[in-house]
């Protein structure tokens, strides 16, 4: 009998994922799916995709899973969790998506203390219409819409999400995680999980940003990509807790 | 027993007798008493209420709650019906039951608060992306309101799609007595709702995207499929034309109620009209064009609008009859005598001086604002 | 038969009320009622009016903009917008009060109804409306104060609010006294 090493999260379907080679955005999916079948709620939860590169999420989570217009699956998970409120509700959100067309819905989610978990991918692109600035991209860096380099002059400087939501009075969890290097996934699990626990057992509003990269829309190659993050996304978008109002969970 | 109620509560307490359990609204007049009413009665009642953050955020909690398998409403008027086209095209996309009720104001823009029907466009042709139509309920008394609600979960969940009820301010706001029978509900199983049990059923997902044209354009065709069947069984229409009008005037909501007093002021000098008022406006009850009386030699289409349903009207008489307008707009609400003068006029008889309107200001913008060709 | 009836006045005078208790003693009494508020921008402060119909036939149009048969005018204003509009015949309530000017119209019955003042002698100035009442009772028989009673006890359900029904029809009362 063979030893089993490593096995794919039951957590995940097998469809095959439609991400770039190098796209953080696996690994983020892996461990959300390990943290939902570890603390024994897959088949109770219900996840809600966004529009950008994870619009087809709902077809790798292997629970009940909804697709949300652009920007809007903080108000379509509270639809959801106040007519299930037993239910494991999370959404899974660029920074497209979140940061700019949607902050009006994760504002006021977070505002009334919705009891969900939202994952916050912050790559400071837009991936999936081709590589486009996003009010998380950096100073000075190319996008296919800014060309020359962010202009902090007529673009203002890069959204500090995390921040901004810290300040909510009703958000109860707020962390920044990467997903980088091993030492930072093992963390970056550890936020996703507590997040979760402290759904289960009805803390309110909990955001774990996990800054991610995107090879193919910053141009580099994927061992390129991971290093930037630690050497200019993570001295910008700085890791750690930025609320926790929970209490051990 | 009777209540004196306003059609906005009684649309309120209809949804909640329905078995609505999760509203969600934002504040805009004239259709407020909806949402203070929600937000006093749904918690009692086991609902859930919540004031969204805008119209998007509470039709997006409308896609939600309704994926989720909860009978679920929003009501706005129109500026917040504009923005909530988003939400509507994505829940015709996914197939979703709901109901949205519009108790329209006038436009374009801010506009003004005052009646209006000139968003039947909007609501009959799909005022998001994509192919897709709404059924489309328009009540003309408070009592129709109310039982138009319970019909219009039946008919959303029935057939897996939003409907809209579309009235104006003038009925939002009036009372009437409403015998308030609760309706037996049509139970639709739900086995496709993302609520959560994957335990004891494979997991469901609910998308209205598909990267594959012939994958989408299959899922068209399907739910074009349902279409074709609202259209031919869920046709609603009021009809008073008969052997011996010769006019038949077309007009809907709370409006149509006008042109009542309009027919008969025209009956005490002989001139016979009758009236057609559609209840459903999609599907447009077309098929009544075809088969009036002979004696009928002129439509009428009477709206508070430039002219919208008209177009409706023109295809489905198709050249039969001449099809003349008579509309006000602005939140202008026409009078009987107005109606009444446009038939006389259609008819070649001397029309009747209208008295000066009480608001001077009204009268003196009629020519400016008065629709017609 | 069919009465086309305005209730006009000061928003806060209570004119919507008033015009909602007609109506649902109407409805009580097997009458088809239709209520409607005027609901534009003037709803805040400013002037407030509802149309009132009462009918043994369907009712068409809820707004009442001419041939008036029955005018609640609480304040001034209130007359001289809807005075016009009274048909010939039509009855004309008028709360003297705060409406002094002399009805320039032979042709309508007039009653002038002291119901501001009434209201505060009975205690309260917000049941001026109600006194109103007092000339739908004398010059109409569309209603009695037993009608009015019975409307009174469904609005006023609560124990607490009960307490409100003798005031109100004393004012009632006082107004008929005039």
């Amino acid at each position: 009998m063979a030893n089993i090493v490593y096995e794919k999260s039951r957590g995940l379907t097998d469809t095959p994922f439609t991400y770039c080679p190098g796209c953080s955005h696996g690994t983020i999916h892996k461990l959300i799916a390990e943290s939902l079948v570890e603390l024994d709620v897959l088949d109770k939860s219900i996840a809600i995709a966004p529009v950008g590169c994870s619009v087809l999420a709902y077809e790798f989570f292997n629970c009940d899973a909804i697709q949300a217009a652009h920007g809007r699956a903080p108000a379509v998970a509270t639809g959801i969790k106040r007519v299930e409120p037993d239910k494991i509700v999370f959404t899974y959100q660029g920074d497209g998506d979140l940061a700019s067309i949607g902050t009006a819905e994760i504002i006021h989610a977070a505002h009334r203390g919705e009891n969900f978990t939202v994952i916050f991918v912050n790559n400071g692109i837009y991936g999936m219409t081709g590589g486009q600035m996003a009010p998380t991209t950096l100073i000075n860096q190319k996008t296919s819409t800014s060309p020359y380099g962010r202009q902090e002059s007529t673009t203002g400087k890069p959204l500090l999400v995390s921040e901004m939501m810290a300040q909510i009075p009703s958000a109860t969890y707020i962390e920044r995680v990467s997903v980088h290097d091993i030492r930072h996934i093992t963390q970056a699990k550890k936020a996703i999980k507590k997040a979760f626990e402290y759904q289960i057992a009805n803390k309110g509003f909990s955001m774990v940003e996990v800054i991610a990269d995107c090879p193919v829309g910053w141009n580099m190659t994927p061992v390129d990509a991971r290093k930037t993050i630690a050497d200019a996304m993570i001295p910008y978008y700085p890791l750690g807790v930025y609320k926790d109002a929970g209490g051990e969970a | 027993m009777k209540v004196l109620m306003k059609g906005n509560i009684a649309l309120s307490e209809a949804a909640i007798q329905a078995g609505c359990t999760a509203f969600f609204g934002y504040p805009i007049t004239p259709q407020n008493e909806i949402p203070e009413y929600m937000s006093a009665k749904m918690e009692p009642a086991g609902g859930v209420f919540i004031q969204a953050e805008s119209e998007v955020g509470a039709i997006n909690m409308v896609y939600g709650a309704a994926a989720a398998g909860a009978r679920t409403m929003t009501t706005s008027s129109s500026p917040g019906m504009a923005l909530k086209q988003e939400g509507i095209s994505y829940l015709c996309g996914a197939n979703l039951p709901c109901v949205i009720v519009n108790v329209a104001r006038c436009g374009p823009g801010l506009g003004g608060i005052l009646p209006g029907q000139s968003d039947y466009f909007q609501a009959t042709r799909g005022g998001g992306n994509g192919d897709y139509y709404t059924p489309v309920y328009a009540p003309s008394t408070v009592q129709e309101c109310w039982d138009l609600v319970f019909h219009s979960f039946d008919i959303a969940d029935k057939y897996r799609t939003p409907v809209m009820i579309l009235l104006d301010g003038m009925l939002g706001q009036m009372m009437e007595p409403v015998e308030t029978k609760v309706h037996p509900r049509l139970n639709v199983d739900k086995p496709w709702a993302t609520n959560g049990n994957a335990a004891s059923r494979p997991r469901n997902a609910i998308t209205s995207l598909s990267l594959f044209g012939e994958v989408l354009e299959a899922m068209n065709l399907e739910r074009f499929k349902v279409y074709e069947e609202i259209a031919k069984k869920e046709v609603m229409v009021e009809n008073t034309v008969k052997d011996g009008d010769t006019v038949a005037i077309v007009a809907y909501g709370a409006p149509s109620r006008i042109v009542v007093n309009a027919i008969d002021e025209l009956k005490e000098e002989g001139i016979n009209a009758g009236l057609i008022r559609p209840i459903t406006l999609w599907p447009y009850p077309g098929d009544i064009f075809l088969n009036l009386p002979s004696s009928v030699n002129h439509i009428l289409v009477a709206e508070l609008s430039m002219g919208q349903m008209v177009e409706d009207v023109r295809l489905a008489v198709n050249g039969k009859y001449p099809v003349h307008f008579y509309g006000r707009t602005g939140g202008v609400v026409f009078e009987p005598i107005e109606i009444a003068n446009k038939v006389r006029e259609i008819l070649g008889k001397p029309t009747k001086e209208i008295e000066s309107k009480i608001e001077s200001k009204t009268a003196t913008q009629d020519e400016n604002l008065r629709g017609g060709i | 038969m069919t009465s086309r009836m305005i209730f006009s006045g000061f928003g806060g005078q209570g004119v919507l009320v008033l015009g909602e208790i007609v109506a649902t003693i109407a409805m009580n009494k097997g009458k088809k009622v239709t209520w409607m508020p005027s609901y534009g921008p003037e709803m805040r402060g400013g002037t407030a009016n509802c149309s009132v119909i009462v009918s043994d036939k369907v009712i068409g149009s809820p707004i009442v903009q001419a041939d008036i048969d029955i005018l609640c005018a609480m304040n001034g204003a209130s007359v001289d917008k809807f005075l016009p509009k009274v048909k010939p015949g039509g009855l004309v309530l008028v709360n003297s009060s705060i409406a002094t000017k002399k009805i320039q119209r032979n042709d309508v019955d007039v009653v002038e109804i002291d119901a501001t003042n009434i209201a505060g002698k009975v205690g309260s100035l917000r049941v001026a409306n109600m006194v109103m009442l007092a000339g739908f009772l004398k010059k109409t028989d569309l209603f009695t104060l037993d009608d009015i009673t019975d409307v009174l006890k469904q609005r006023f359900k609560g124990a607490r609010s009960q307490d409100l029904i003798p005031l109100n029809i004393k004012a009632i009362e006082y107004g008929m006294e005039e």
